[in-house]
């Protein structure tokens, strides 16, 4: 049996699809739930654009079989209601073509959510799992230090 | 910054497309997913250069789910933007590693791969060239046995037959004789790179159907909607008028999908299954070497200066390796000519820029279409002659920097309009920086820390008749349709001809509905979105279809009030009377008719038409050069602060800075983000950015593992700063600014690097390795 | 996209596990165990290989172990490079797995999965050779233990086409010894390794290793022993180090083997530097 039905959550809701075993979890979100916000920037693990969370992980999603995603809950940009990141790289006009965007977004999500003390180094490890051609990764990272300061602050 | 008043023009006005993109909401071209779309997939070739003795698609046919496969043989006539020399589909040899041989079309994407790898090729091989230096000599084996009798399809072009070399753009400007003699001091140098690529996040991706009347539907993530269009109607000998071209935002671009490649393949795969729609997306692998790159130059350049630091005379020898495929490579090789001595004022300068084939995956545009390439070579010969002069850097090149009164190499006249002001720019770069020498400071862990600098400029090659226009129709709340064919791949130019129309119809930005993507069935014509030129071409378009529903406006307006339409003046959506305002019309009571009290109506739809086509450009004299390439030159001044480690030849880049002249700055952030883009890109590029091949022309990093790119650990922080001289002609005086930040790096970092290793560097990328090899005084 | 087609199985013990690798291979199926996925994806989708069965080993709760008992520290081959780094139980471990990769990627890659790697590097393998640990590893006749250096012949560590690891066992009293460890690339921080040096402390002496100088991991006492030679300096040392390289050094598209060679010579100075400081 080479292909089955599985199923998931994503973004909060019951998801079942019906999938071949070689199906990678990015091909699946795309291509079946309609969820294109994650991007196939290279297929092979190397640019984060089609990063997601796995369990509050970030992940990328062309790097796993979707049946590894099977009863797992999943987090797509689609689906990340606090708006917190997105709001601040509109204000700090941290993206140009718009690409790398929601890959960078989980990414930050999860680094702010997960490591609210993490010092300069510790920021450039998560910020280098994405590559972004545009901006220069300046605004970016100006976004991401302002949020964890504040969550320091604020809590 | 300039001292007028304006509203919207020089502000910090929010991106108009920043909300979806930051919520993840775009759909780019591929994101749009139809069910029976059918997919394409490639074989492409594993040798880089040999004859295709056979085909062999019988276990290929055999998977279920395949509709159709087609080789070279189904359409055997090369295409080209500049020179047809490529045949979409190899035909009767490969001349690149991961040239396509076959397009398989099946129902469902892994079953066209399987298909794909069932292909079996058999190749005799060829003697394969790497470099285009030894490409272009006389006995080099051929690449093109045709070229000659390839179609040229624009002027310019000066192939040279039983040669590899695709075009030669010469440039005899003064008396070198006489620049020689009157040289104190000369400098010679060669330089080398090979070829890199753009990798712009999103892969190219082509969606093609022919429908049953014979119209081609494309959507495709490209710069130039219009011009596959133009190219399709050519190659193919369809009315331009039934092809149909969509484009919405672009994931980056970078000049890698200004031509056209996948669209001549997703058409040949479409018409092969009877005209169904099908999806041709490249795997990024395909997209870094099957698709075109970024060229590489093999150069030598030889100056001469007084003792008093005068430039006397210039020559440039330039092989630029186009690859496989001249696509773009010959224009490239042509611009680096046309401003080959950089932002100075040489009155003697020879120069021959060859546009040469070799066995390595084929060229098109990249940011700086041949700038970056020229500056590297250039702005590092100006620091070697400091050096022999025991001159500062930044004063040798103030002493020479090119003013209006001068000429161009290809002796354009500059003035103060078409020219920005180049010293302007490298004096407020030396406060920047805090210029103050050519220093290498000593930190306490032993690192080295210095800065290099590099000058800029660029004149866009357009061709003579490039041209954007632009439509406005008003909607019944008074509100505009901004509709112009710009693409936008994260410039902002939505953004900033928005601004535009907001300030000439001193509108609020929220009034104005700029059309996102791109139909060549309802968008007026444009040239490709390319060379810096959207702000100036659209801008322009943009402000005479303002002009046109403005005098429209003041037409039915003066009906309504009453009085002339020279009494009228139009702003925050209201005709109004220019002495007493409070006479006025809403412009949503014109918009679409105006309606007299007792039901009479009088005027039709407003709908605003303009256009903008560049002048007077002309083609080069074969001989010298002589010639008007481009409408204007922007200017700059740029440098890069590094610390360096003697003891490993390891650095990190501290700083990166440019000083551009814009003209007027549209909108300071996004021209910020453009400067700091292009800074990234052009450092990149420098420091690591580059293909390996294997002695068989093999490329051995065709993933972005392998490829190396800066990620964010490593991105230095930037300082931008601008100068605005006005273009006289450029929308509110602006000049064309998107691809400028690119065009320094390479030169400010080697000189950066060579001051702080002390020795000099010529090749890219500047890797630890290459400049341990130059320390210790080994070759290769 | 992975072209092929294949049976995706996920047992919940070794046993089955093994259990349903011989049935598979008794039908004639290619068979391949699953760790993390990262490299069977790649490999995959490139054609590089191909499988008719994949059993994904993930929900072994043998292999999801790591914890510290009275005399070991048992990681089991399931777990996350990244699991590794923030539980930091050895810290020479942590510091070099910090280095592979992306750190998106090490929330997938398996520490198993990086031993077993088809590319050269290996680099979690060298805080194992170093600290002289043992492998559990499921087999036919149930759980065996071997030290590493025991299963690590040549140039990868050899099992049977039916074994795993099922945990990787280390002597709890050398995982806080003092370490050192440096990774130097072409030139960009994420990318394959031109050479990254580990080094422990082991008793009076310290033990290194190495990657990316041939396509396999490599550690020799004959070199641990010029490298304690107290009685001459650094430089002589690491000059004789060279001189004990069993075969030339590679050359390849990240950096020729004369470079590599000096960035060997600067790491192991860099090294000595470090950690004599340390034991004196």
């Amino acid at each position: 049996m080479t292909k089955q039905e599985i199923s998931m959550t994503v973004n909060g809701m019951e998801k079942e699809v019906f999938v071949r075993n070689a199906d990678t979890l990015l091909h699946i979100l795309r291509a079946q739930l309609g969820l294109t916000g994650a991007k196939p920037g290279c297929n092979n693990g190397d640019c984060g654009s089609c990063t997601i969370l796995m369990d509050g992980k970030p992940l990328n999603a062309c790097h796993m079989l979707a049946v590894e995603a099977s009863n797992k809950h999943i987090t797509t940009i689609e689906g990340l209601t606090d708006t917190t990141i997105q709001d601040k790289f509109i204000q700090k006009w941290a993206l140009q073509c718009g690409y790398c965007t929601p890959g960078f977004v989980l990414n930050c999500y999860a680094l702010i959510e997960n490591e609210p003390n993490a010092n300069d180094v510790e920021v450039d490890e998560w910020l280098d799992s994405n590559i972004c051609r545009c901006t220069g990764y300046q605004e970016i990272k100006e976004s991401v230090k302002e949020l964890l300061r504040a969550r320091r602050a604020y809590g | 910054m300039n001292q007028k008043n304006f509203t919207y023009v020089g502000k910090d006005i929010q991106r108009v497309d920043i909300e979806d993109k930051a919520y993840g909401r775009v759909k780019y071209t591929d994101d749009v997913m139809e069910p029976g779309v059918l997919i394409a997939a490639l074989h492409t070739s594993t040798h880089a250069h040999a004859k295709i003795k056979n085909i062999n698609l019988e276990k290929a046919a055999q998977v279920s789910g395949v509709h159709a496969i087609i080789t070279g043989e189904d359409f055997p006539y090369p295409v080209g933007p500049m020179l047809a020399d490529r045949p979409p589909i190899a035909y009767e040899k490969v001349r690149y590693f991961g040239e396509p041989i076959a397009v398989v079309v099946a129902d469902k994407e892994h079953l066209a791969k399987y298909a794909a790898s069932l292909i079996e090729v058999q190749y005799e091989p060829l003697p394969i060239l790497q470099s285009p230096r030894e490409a272009a000599k006389k006995d080099a084996s051929l690449i093109h046995e045709h070229l000659g009798k390839y179609t040229t399809m624009v002027e310019g072009v000066h192939a040279i037959p039983k040669t590899n070399i695709a075009n030669l753009t010469k440039i005899r400007k003064g008396n070198m004789e006489k620049g020689w003699e009157e040289s104190d001091i000369t400098i010679e140098a060669n330089f080398s790179f090979g070829p890199a690529d753009h990798v712009a996040l999103e892969t190219r991706v082509v969606r093609a159907e022919i429908l049953h009347d014979g119209r081609v539907m494309i959507y495709s993530s490209t710069q130039g909607p219009f011009y596959v269009q133009k190219m399709l109607s050519e190659f193919f000998n369809i009315d331009a008028g039934k092809i149909s071209v969509q484009t919405p935002l672009v994931g980056g671009a970078f000049g890698g999908k200004g031509c056209v490649q996948l669209e001549f393949t997703a058409f040949l795969a479409s018409r092969a299954v009877g005209g169904r729609m099908v999806r041709l997306v490249n795997t990024r692998e395909e997209d870094l070497v099957t698709s075109p790159v970024h060229l590489g130059l093999e150069a030598t350049v030889k100056l001469g200066a007084t003792r008093a630091g005068k430039l006397t005379a210039a020559q440039y020898e330039y092989y630029f390796n186009t690859g496989a495929y001249s696509d773009m490579g010959a224009g490239m090789s042509k611009a680096g000519a046309v401003d080959c001595t950089g932002p100075f004022k040489i009155e003697n300068v020879h120069t021959d820029s060859h546009c040469v084939y070799t066995n390595q995956p084929y060229a098109t545009s990249f940011r700086g279409f041949g700038h970056p390439e020229l500056t590297f070579v250039m702005e590092r010969a100006m620091d070697q002659l400091a050096k022999k002069l025991k001159i500062d850097p930044l004063e040798l090149r103030l002493m020479n920097a090119i003013k209006p009164g001068d000429t161009t190499p290809t002796q354009v006249h500059l003035n103060a309009s078409n020219l920005g002001d180049v010293s302007a720019c490298l004096r407020k770069l030396k406060q920047l920086i805090n210029w103050t020498g050519e220093e290498r400071t000593i930190t306490r862990d032993g690192k080295i820390k210095t800065k290099g600098i590099s000058s800029f400029w660029k004149t866009s090659s357009t061709p003579p008749n490039a041209t954007a226009g632009t439509i406005l129709t008003f909607n019944t709340d008074g509100s505009v349709n901004l509709n112009c064919a710009a693409v936008e791949i994260g410039q902002g130019t939505k953004t900033v001809l928005t601004q535009i129309l907001a300030e000439k119809l001193q509108l609020d930005m929220k009034k104005i509905h700029i059309t996102v993507e791109v139909n060549t069935q309802y968008d007026p014509h444009q040239w490709k979105t390319v060379a810096s030129s959207t702000t100036y071409l659209a801008g322009r378009a943009v402000m005479a279809a303002a002009e046109d529903a403005i005098f429209q406006l003041k037409q039915v307006g003066a009906v309504a009030l009453k009085c002339l339409p020279a009494d009228l003046e139009v702003g925050n959506g209201l005709v109004y009377m220019k002495d007493s305002p409070e006479f006025y019309v809403k412009i949503k009571d014109l918009a679409t008719a105006y309606k007299y009290p007792n039901g009479n109506s009088v005027g039709g739809l407003i709908l605003g038409a303009g256009s903008h086509v560049v002048r007077h450009l002309t083609p080069l004299d074969p001989e010298t050069g002589f010639g008007k390439p481009g409408p204007q030159w922007t200017v700059g001044a740029q440098a890069v602060e590094i610390e360096y480690d003697p003891k490993d030849y390891t650095y990190k880049l501290l700083k990166a800075a440019t000083v551009l002249d814009a003209g007027q700055v549209i909108n300071p952030k996004a021209a910020i983000g453009q400067m700091r883009s292009g800074m990234y890109l052009g450092l990149s590029w420098a420091s690591r950015e580059q293909f390996m091949f294997d002695q068989d022309g093999v490329v051995l990093n065709p993933q972005l593992r392998s490829y190396d790119t800066i990620r964010a650990s490593e991105a230095p922080d930037y300082l931008v700063d601008f100068v605005e001289t006005p273009l006289v002609d450029g929308p509110y005086g602006a000049r064309g600014i998107g691809e400028y930040g690119v065009i320094g790096m390479a030169g400010a970092l080697s000189n950066s690097l060579s001051i702080a290793s002390q020795v000099s560097l010529h090749e890219l990328p500047l890797t630890p390795e290459y400049i341990w090899q130059t320390v210790n005084g080994g070759g290769k | 996209m992975i072209h092929f087609d294949f049976e995706y199985v996920k047992p919940s013990s070794a046993e089955e596990a093994l259990q349903l690798f011989e049935q598979f291979t008794a039908n004639g199926k290619k068979v391949m165990y699953y760790g993390g996925g990262t490299e069977f994806i790649s490999r995959a989708r490139m054609n590089e290989i191909m499988t008719d069965v994949v059993i994904d080993l993930k929900a072994i709760p043998a292999c999801n172990v790591l914890e510290e008992n009275t005399e070991e520290l048992v990681i089991g081959a399931t777990k996350t490079l990244t699991d590794l780094v923030e539980t930091n139980f050895f810290p020479l471990l942590s510091s070099v797995i910090r280095l592979i990769a992306t750190r998106t990627e090490r929330n997938k890659i398996t520490i198993g999965g990086n031993l077993m790697s088809n590319l050269p590097y290996k680099e979690g393998i060298l805080p194992f050779l170093l600290a002289d640990s043992k492998l559990a590893i499921a087999t036919k006749k149930g759980i065996k233990k071997e030290k590493i250096t025991t299963v690590f012949e040549e140039d990868k560590i050899r099992l049977k086409e039916e074994e795993f690891i099922v945990q990787i066992l280390t002597d709890k009293k050398v995982v806080n010894q003092a370490f050192f460890n440096e990774k130097k690339t072409k030139q960009s921080k994420v990318n394959y390794p031109i050479l990254t040096l580990a080094a422990l402390q082991m008793e009076e002496n310290i033990k290194v290793a190495f990657s990316g100088l041939y396509e396999f991991p490599f550690h020799s006492k004959e070199i641990d022993k010029q490298v304690n030679d107290h009685k001459t300096s650094f430089d002589k040392r690491v000059e004789k180090v060279i001189k004990l390289l069993p075969a030339s050094i590679i050359d390849d598209m990240h950096a020729s083997s004369k470079y590599r060679q000096f960035v060997l010579k600067s790491s192991l100075v860099k090294m000595l530097e470090n950690m004599e400081a340390v034991s004196s």
